[in-house]
């Protein structure tokens, strides 16, 4: 039972998987800028589906909002207003594909690396309802972490060791302060944003 | 066998596929009234009789003979069109507006995925769509399709702001963004409803709604179709049953704002009065250990009475869109971005800073029906003190 269970997960996630890296592929491979959007649309939503699959709603459906909600259509709105011809196609160079290769292939060593080097916690089969989406309250340990609260009931590995504190002091205060940098540095790209693309006011017309 | 469907087939296969058909066929029979509404709507409101004669009395099998039209139109792609992608598009607004329901409480325990986040899911899944109308605007290789969706992505990108911003009142005040539990807090009168917990979050209620239509691009925010400016806007070149996906999207996510609405603001399932629990309908569960729940025949009312809320928002948004003129596209962003954003941001201030003044769940009530009463009475007023040949211009034609 517990067998057909997995499996069923295990294929789910594969499929999942595959959409993510077939079009994701598809994103490189193809030369129109907007057919390449569409496919990375539909990677974003796959790697979105791989979050839900695993029982992480909150950061699946911030993948959602932000990338395929934000991101994407930026990139869609930038391609139209900045388009000269009809339908916008890319040329490129044999040069750039071996740069893009090396760079590809350095990253994916490092991911690749970070991988197997880690211990992964391993599931319980057995307990299917923690992978129910009303069973797996990861907004409130998220949200207690990012205000430097560590979370009094962390979920546990088999070894009994909580998952937050996998690898860390224990003495830690939570994702505090990356929070706090990341939350300074958006509101410094909006207000450089903001000076960038207001209208300049010229000295000979106020003279 | 039968362990294997208990544990496999059944919750992870089964009962995933029955619940999104249950959703699409309900809601499809939804639009069925929906166009037809609309119809009579515009129509009384112009001082037309809407349809009267296919299906006998008030024209009520008019939206069937649509749907007969659109199925035998021919389906055409402009020469100029980027083929795949227009074949795409309609698909994609399509997913984004019916993923939406699935974590729509109907009744209690009424829920197809109680998500612990659903209204951030729901926000979330909506946002795709924008996706699908920008891409059918560009695909179909038409400058009247390429204005619209220019226009949809600066005003639905805009408006998801202070929408989403609106519902953080109601989150703070339920303390949860799951809406089956946001539903089940607003249980008892209608004072125990989310948009009279204070006066902060009465008014995000309303500032809610104005969000959501130009949100869905209903008029008179409907920029993106502007037909006497852009033909039909982004799906001018669409024809037949890929139209009438667009078409059907556009009500999915009206009724998906409603839904929202209903659900932060207006009580959920919760009718005005504990009707249900004054005729005994609540059955004990677990003695003192869990509060007690609606039974069956609670639920179905709870039922009734969230499609009635949904419905009568529905009539709201129609009602507004046949009276009021379109905006420019300058006015429309001028709105979003100088008034509903500040006020957006003094709301959640505001009910930020209320608990702490009020310490009582009474005084917050009060406040509430205070602020209600005040949104009241400024209405009559504007109503009253409103020039009769504006009220009234139909009677001083000057042409």
């Amino acid at each position: 039972m517990e067998r057909l269970q997995e499996i069923w997960l295990q294929s789910l996630f594969g499929f999942m998987a595959l959409t993510t890296v077939v079009c994701s592929i598809a994103v490189v491979v193809t030369q129109n800028v907007v057919r390449a959007a569409v496919w990375l649309l539909f990677a974003l939503s796959g790697t979105a589906g791989l979050f839900f699959l695993l029982g992480a709603d909150f950061v699946g459906a911030t993948q959602l909002l932000i990338y395929v909600g934000g991101t994407m259509i930026l990139v869609i709105f930038g391609v139209m207003l900045t388009a000269r011809g009809p339908f916008v196609s890319m040329k490129t160079q044999s040069g750039e594909w071996t740069l893009a290769a090396l760079v590809g292939v350095a990253l994916f060593g490092i991911v690749a690396a970070v991988v197997w080097s880690t211990k992964w916690p391993t599931m319980d089969w057995g307990d299917t309802s923690k992978i129910r989406g009303e069973n797996s309250p990861t907004t409130v340990q998220l949200g207690l972490e990012f205000l430097g609260i560590p979370p009094q009931e962390s979920p546990k590995d088999a070894a009994g060791t909580p998952l937050a504190r996998l690898g860390r002091d224990p003495a830690n205060i939570g994702y505090l302060l990356p929070f706090e940098i990341v939350s300074v540095h958006l509101l410094v790209v909006l207000i450089g944003a903001a000076y960038l693309a207001r209208a300049k006011r010229r000295k000979a017309a106020t003279s | 066998m039968i362990e294997t469907l208990k544990t496999v087939i059944w919750p992870f296969i089964l009962w995933p596929l029955l619940m999104s058909f249950a959703i699409m066929v309900f809601f499809q029979l939804q639009a069925i009234i929906f166009v037809w509404l609309e119809r009579k709507v515009s129509g009384r409101i112009q001082d037309r009789l809407g349809p009267t004669r296919v299906g006998g009395k008030f024209g009520w099998l008019q939206t069937i003979a649509d749907g007969v039209k659109l199925l035998l139109k021919e389906d055409l792609i402009p020469a100029d069109a980027d083929r795949p992608l227009f074949r795409i598009a309609p698909y994609i607004v399509l997913c984004g507006a019916f993923a939406a329901f699935v974590v729509v409480p109907f009744s209690f325990g009424w829920v197809a995925e109680n998500l612990n986040i659903a209204v951030f899911f729901m926000l979330a899944v909506m946002s795709v769509e924008v996706f699908g109308v920008i891409l059918a605007g560009y695909a179909s290789g038409s400058k009247w399709a390429l204005f619209g969706g220019m226009r949809e992505a600066a005003q639905v990108v805009s408006y998801e702001v202070p929408m989403a911003m609106n519902l953080v009142p109601a989150v703070m005040a339920a303390g949860t963004m799951n809406m089956h539990k946001v539903s089940e807090m607003q249980s008892g009168w209608i004072w125990d409803w989310n948009c009279f917990h204070d006066p902060f979050t009465f008014f995000a209620a309303i500032v809610y709604l104005v969000c959501a239509t130009a949100s869905v691009k209903r008029a008179p925010f409907d920029l993106a179709e502007a037909e006497s400016e852009l033909v039909a806007g982004f799906h001018t070149e669409y024809s037949g049953f890929r139209w009438l996906i667009f078409f059907m999207a556009e009500y999915a996510s009206m009724l998906a704002v409603s839904w929202i609405a209903t659900i932060m603001f207006w009580g959920g399932w919760n009718g005005p009065l504990p009707v249900t629990q004054w005729l005994g309908l609540w059955i004990d569960t677990n003695g003192d250990k869990l509060p007690d729940a609606p039974g069956f025949l609670a639920q179905v009312i709870g039922f009734l009475n969230f499609i009635a809320k949904g419905y009568t928002l529905i009539f709201v948004m129609m009602w507004i869109r046949w009276t009021l003129p379109r905006i420019r596209i300058d006015q429309v962003m001028k709105l979003c971005l100088k008034y509903l954003l500040p006020i957006t941001c003094l709301l959640i201030l505001g009910a930020g800073v209320w608990p702490l003044m009020i310490q009582t769940e009474r005084g917050g009530k009060v406040g509430g029906f205070a602020a209600a009463a005040i949104a009241f009475a400024i209405l009559i007023i504007g109503i009253v003190t409103t020039p009769k040949s504006a009220a009234h211009g139909r009677r001083e034609r000057v042409y």
